[in-house]
């Protein structure tokens, strides 16, 4: 699809698919805001803990945003690595980033449970709610990317990523940069910025 | 595929079942959005029926209070998500890559998908009837009436994942046409040169893109509580019932765009054709397209002026809503300019765009008089704003597509629907509607609140009722005309050339119904009405002097659309199982897709 | 202005009854229209109506405006044959600008008293207002009077002259205060309380009803609205706030109601007691409270008229009079129905 896009006239000379790929990422960005405005404007309503400042373990999600953030860097050199044709690198970097990928998720599993056990549920009050619905909604999205990327180490081990291909790996970088983006977002307004239950 | 002389037209060139379920084709699937779209048109035209029944006078028994109930949910519902918006969509697909001069549009399978999710949704919508439970809490079901405390069955279910899929569906086509309208316009067709309907729709796809998300959040938020138990609109765990009204609102007030956007294009292509001059101040009715479109989003609160949400908020929202009315007027007023000083021929199209002028002005005058808070307080939730809102939608936005389909009707299909029924259609359908919403304003005004199954005579409103239910049914029959007239047109129809109007755009400049590849030769266009304009494009002969390559079909849409929708089933039913076997289905299809050969 | 607007609104009611006499005659409807927002009764109402009469007659100009427009360029430019194609013309910018700013000049005179009006409103003083809980149900109406330890269901007595602050709020789903020729109307939400503040003019019966969709029985969730003198509202106060007549009183039948009413049903929620509270024998809180049952002027959600007929209808099948209510059908016997109809008749 990517070669006859080639030979096919654009108006702007850019690929369909990336511009296709920007309008998807504006919908995005209403829908995570939508789940994040609702968690600010639920945050310290709910009647009944834990609260925020009772469970949020700020050292632990710290590691794992910077993996995250880390994961971002690997994602830059593996499409540099497959715009320059360069195999090897390309599926190092691209498996770095899915895994890198792969250890938020376990981090995030692990707080999931973590929570749970100390009695924080999605039904046990809205601070439960709004967090869950946000912060799963993000990890879903990182899983969506890290089988995106595990299929384009898949395609790139079987030699069937060369350069030409180089714009399947851009758009995945685009995703797994704003999914990353989002994130930031999330770890300020949840984590590092909490607002106690009005006075 | 190789498409050459010996490949004639779209429809014909393979009319089989598994030809019409695989194709990628814009303008078969354009067809399907309008067949399908037409028929769930009809469903909710039975709804209405069944409701005027009801009220035609008061203290009626024709149908009980749940019946009744779920009757207007669902006949806002199917005419808003399952007639107005995919009749739209299906202009969209036949139309656009025509009036830009594209092959199809930029991702031929993602439009399949597009359209099987649609048609699949509403099937599941309207399955609730089979099992007794279709959606009864209005098309705008308020939180908390839509908890697991109040609405314990599943018709709450179907209608939140229903709304899910069909939004799934909207979104698609969204980020597909913009892709499209963006970077597959022929040469020369700079942006203000596009025809007006494909700006207006470039503009409602913007808003779909932005708008759906908002609603699919309230939704998912609505299934958690139901589902998991969370506390989004549980006042008793401290949240407010305000936030699915804001959620919702700040969605179906850029919906209403989304709704009568795309109509103002068509009528915007419709008045200079039979006018036999250009449209009037192109560039100003584009902008204040956009301008409608942009403070359309600032406006969401003004249907919660009830809700006590403050002066100030209520200054604002009022205000900001009165703004829109200067854009719409200035729309209004270039239209008949374009009128104004020409070679009017009334033609059913064109009789329909004028229809479409006055009612629209009536709708949006009444829509001046509840941006005004104050007076809002006595309007909202009577029969004014019933009378008000159908002003817009039937009078506006139907208006509008019955006329759009007498005047596409011989480029999708090579003839020309019949006048005499056409005309014939047309008054029925302007006095019935009148006559039906008309005395809405004033029933609503003496004091009967919408959504009721049943009224008091003693409010003295049976007469009007009456009349509103006598009207309702002529605006019934006229669709069966419609009907009849697409049935006689099939067999007895007169053929139509390129271009039986005389029209201005390129859809009008091959040979009708199109040829599968749309254009023998890429079109450049120098002018923003290429076939009035000497020069004003080259020459796009009957024959491709070389052989063009059409994309062949492909099933996987199909399985991906049936993956997401067995998704939402198991979610329905809260079988895990099912879900997650639907949910393979949709990953393994997605993968196919991906790798499946498919060159364009 | 006041005075001015107020003869300029007698003006207008007079000539669109008229325009929509033709209408109304032709349906065949007469008043003398219970509901009706075109005759309010307070200073709210009619500044209310007093903006959408001001609106009105704007659309109305502008709607002659463009019918007019129409309806000449389609006479006056419809196709001749032999005519030649017409000139090309794209637009012109005095005329666009001229007709942006028309429509921009209108909105800002309506929006000039629509913005006074909203802030009058919000400033209304409620120092002396007699202050009146408003609660919705799923189908009835709740009233407390906090001042006077009243409370009753879905008929509003109000005193003529003084003020009143209603705070409007929900037990359940979200309802919609509607009193048209008082007050237009306002949401009652749970966890919210709304205000709605007025001053009624005239003595005299109003009807109302629910205006936001609340579920099955939507139709059915209606009440009235009594202003009476102050003297008048003051002997209603004391009917109100007297003790239900003592036992011994009672005759047979309405004592056999009394029995009916006291007895323990099963299932137990089938009990009168379960859900309504009367002084000195009950004090549930989810039905209506029947103190002073015999002296509502209706029943079931202020759908039927409070006779013994009616009530008697209602207590042999509630879901049948009002689809959905949350009051089982109890099984009572036509015995204990026609004691009980007695009985609560007899608590004025």
């Amino acid at each position: 699809m990517s070669t006859a896009a080639i030979g096919h006239y654009t108006s702007t000379g850019q690929d369909t698919r990336k511009i296709a790929f920007w309008t998807f990422i504006g919908s995005e960005c209403m829908l995570f805001g939508t789940l994040i405005a609702t968690y600010l404007s639920y945050e310290g309503k709910s009647v009944v803990g834990p609260t925020p400042q009772e469970i949020l373990n700020i050292p632990l999600t710290s590691v794992s945003t910077f993996v995250l953030l880390m994961s971002s860097l690997a994602m830059v050199l593996a499409l540099a690595a497959v715009m320059r044709g360069d195999t090897r690198y390309s599926k190092v970097w691209l498996a770095t980033t899915a895994v890198l990928g792969a250890v938020f998720l376990v981090f995030q599993a692990f707080e999931f449970t973590q929570f749970v056990d100390e009695g924080l549920k999605i039904s046990t009050n809205l601070f439960g709610s709004t967090f869950f619905v946000l912060t799963g909604c993000h990890g879903l999205h990182v899983l969506v990317g890290v089988i995106w990327l595990a299929t384009l180490l898949i395609m790139s081990a079987r030699g069937k990523l060369g350069p030409e291909k180089a714009m399947n790996v851009e758009i995945a970088g685009l995703y797994w940069h704003f999914v990353d983006v989002v994130w930031i977002v999330i770890f300020t307004v949840v984590y590092l910025i909490q607002r106690g239950p009005a006075a | 595929m190789e498409a050459t002389a010996a490949t004639p037209d779209s429809l014909e060139s393979s009319s089989r079942l598994w030809s019409w379920i695989t194709t990628t084709d814009h303008k078969r699937i354009g067809i399907l959005y309008g067949a399908t779209a037409f028929v769930f048109l009809l469903i909710g035209g039975l709804e209405a029926m069944l409701i005027r029944w009801q009220l035609m006078k008061p203290d009626n028994d024709f149908v009980s209070a749940e019946t009744f109930n779920e009757l207007f949910t669902m006949h806002g519902t199917t005419m808003i998500f399952l007639a107005l918006m995919p009749l739209s969509a299906a202009f969209f697909n036949f139309i656009i890559p025509l009036q830009i001069g594209a092959r199809d549009v930029a991702f031929p399978r993602l439009n399949a998908f597009s359209y099987w999710v649609f048609l699949l949704g509403g099937l599941f919508l309207n399955a609730s009837f089979l099992f007794g439970a279709a959606p009864d809490a209005g098309w705008f079901g308020y939180a908390n009436l839509t908890s697991i405390q109040y609405s314990p069955g599943v018709n709450i279910d179907f209608w939140a994942m229903g709304l899910q899929i069909l939004g799934i569906a909207s979104l698609a086509a969204a980020f597909n046409f913009i892709a499209t309208i963006i970077n597959m316009r022929a040469p020369g067709m700079k942006l203000m040169r596009m025809p007006v309907f494909t700006w207006m729709a470039f503009i409602t796809q913007f808003i779909i893109v932005t708008a759906f998300p908002v609603i699919t959040v309230a939704l998912v938020f609505l299934m958690f509580d139901r589902m998991f138990g969370a506390n989004f609109y549980n006042p008793n765990a401290g949240g407010d019932l305000l936030l699915w009204q804001h959620l919702f609102w700040l969605f179906g007030h850029p919906e209403v765009y989304i709704l009568i956007l795309p109509t103002m294009g068509m009528v915007s292509e419709i008045l200079p054709t039979f006018s036999r001059k250009p449209l009037f101040g192109y560039p100003v009715i584009v902008y204040s397209g956009i301008l409608i479109g942009t403070i359309g989003w600032g406006v969401w609160s003004h249907h919660m002026f009830a809700s006590g949400m403050g002066a100030a908020a209520d200054t604002y929202f009022g205000a900001a809503s009165m703004l829109i009315a200067i854009p719409t007027g200035v729309k209004i007023f270039n239209w008949i300019a374009t009128m104004w000083g020409g070679k009017i021929r009334f033609t059913t199209p064109m009789l329909f765009s004028i229809a479409f002028i006055m009612l629209f002005t009536i709708g949006g005058i009444s829509g001046v008089m509840h941006a005004s808070p104050p007076t809002d307080l006595q309007q909202t939730d009577t029969y004014f704003v019933v009378a008000h809102l159908h002003y817009v939608l039937f009078g506006g936005a139907f208006m509008g597509i019955f006329g759009a389909i007498y005047y596409w009707w011989p480029k999708v299909f090579g003839r020309l629907l019949n006048e005499r029924l056409g005309k014939l259609h047309f008054w029925l359908a302007f006095i019935g509607l009148n006559v039906t919403f008309f005395p809405m304003h004033l029933i609503g005004m003496l004091g009967m609140p919408r959504r009721v199954y049943t009224y008091s005579a003693e409010l003295g409103v049976g007469g009007m009722n009456l009349a509103a239910t006598i009207g309702a049914l002529t605006l019934g029959f006229s669709t069966l005309v419609l009907v009849y007239n697409i049935w006689h047109t099939a067999a007895k129809g007169e053929k139509a050339g390129k271009n039986p109007w005389g029209a201005a755009t390129l859809e009008w400049a091959m040979s009708s119904p199109p040829p599968v590849y749309n254009f023998s030769v890429i079109p450049e266009v120098t002018s923003r009405l290429p076939l009035w304009t000497v020069g004003g494009m080259n020459e796009i002969p009957d024959v491709p002097p070389e052989p063009i390559h059409v994309p062949g079909g492909s099933y996987w849409p199909v399985l991906a659309a049936l993956g997401l929708v067995g998704f939402f089933t198991g979610a329905l039913m809260h079988s895990l199982w099912v879900a997650l076997a639907a949910a393979a289905v949709l990953v393994v299809s997605v993968f196919k897709w991906a790798f499946e050969p498919f060159e364009m | 202005m006041n005075l001015d607007r107020r003869s300029f609104r007698r003006a207008n009611q007079l000539a669109v009854l008229a325009s929509a006499a033709l209408l109304l005659g032709l349906a065949g409807c007469q008043g003398p229209f219970p509901q009706s927002t075109f005759s309010a009764t307070t200073e709210l109402g009619e500044d209310l109506s007093g903006l959408f009469w001001m609106i009105f007659w704007w659309g109305v100009a502008v709607f002659a405006v463009v019918q007019v427009g129409l309806i000449y360029v389609m006479i006056r430019f419809r196709a001749r044959p032999d005519q030649p194609d017409p000139a090309p013309i794209h637009g012109h910018t005095a005329l666009e600008i001229a007709w942006t700013l028309a429509p921009a000049m209108i909105i800002v005179f309506i929006a000039v008293p629509t913005i006074q009006v909203i802030w009058k409103e919000a400033g209304t003083d409620t120092a002396n207002a007699l202050q009146v809980q408003v609660i919705g149900h799923q189908w009835w109406w709740e009233y407390r009077y906090p001042e006077y330890g009243i409370v009753t269901a879905n008929d509003l007595h109000l005193p003529q002259g003084r003020p009143v602050e209603l705070q409007l709020t929900s037990a359940d789903v979200i309802h919609s205060f509607w009193l048209p020729r008082l007050a237009g109307k306002r949401d009652m939400i749970l966890g919210r309380t709304n205000r709605l503040v007025f001053t009624p003019d005239s003595v005299g019966e109003f009807w109302g009803q629910c205006a936001e969709y609340c579920g099955t029985s939507h139709a059915n969730m209606r009440f009235r609205a009594f202003v009476h003198t102050a003297a008048d509202f003051d002997s209603w106060v004391a009917e109100q706030t007297s003790a239900p007549a003592a036992a011994e009183t009672l005759n047979d039948l309405e004592r056999r109601g009394l029995a009916a009413y006291r007895e323990v049903r099963t299932p137990a929620s089938n009990s009168c007691i379960a859900c309504h509270a009367i002084q000195g024998i009950s004090a549930g809180v989810l039905g209506p409270d029947l103190n002073h049952m015999g002296s509502r002027s209706t029943v079931a959600g202020g759908t039927l008229e409070n006779t013994a007929d009616n009530l008697a209808a209602w207590l042999r099948d509630p879901a049948a009079v009002k689809p959905g209510s949350l009051m089982p059908n109890t099984g009572l016997t036509e015995s204990e129905i026609a004691g009980l109809v007695a009985y609560l008749h007899s608590l004025r």
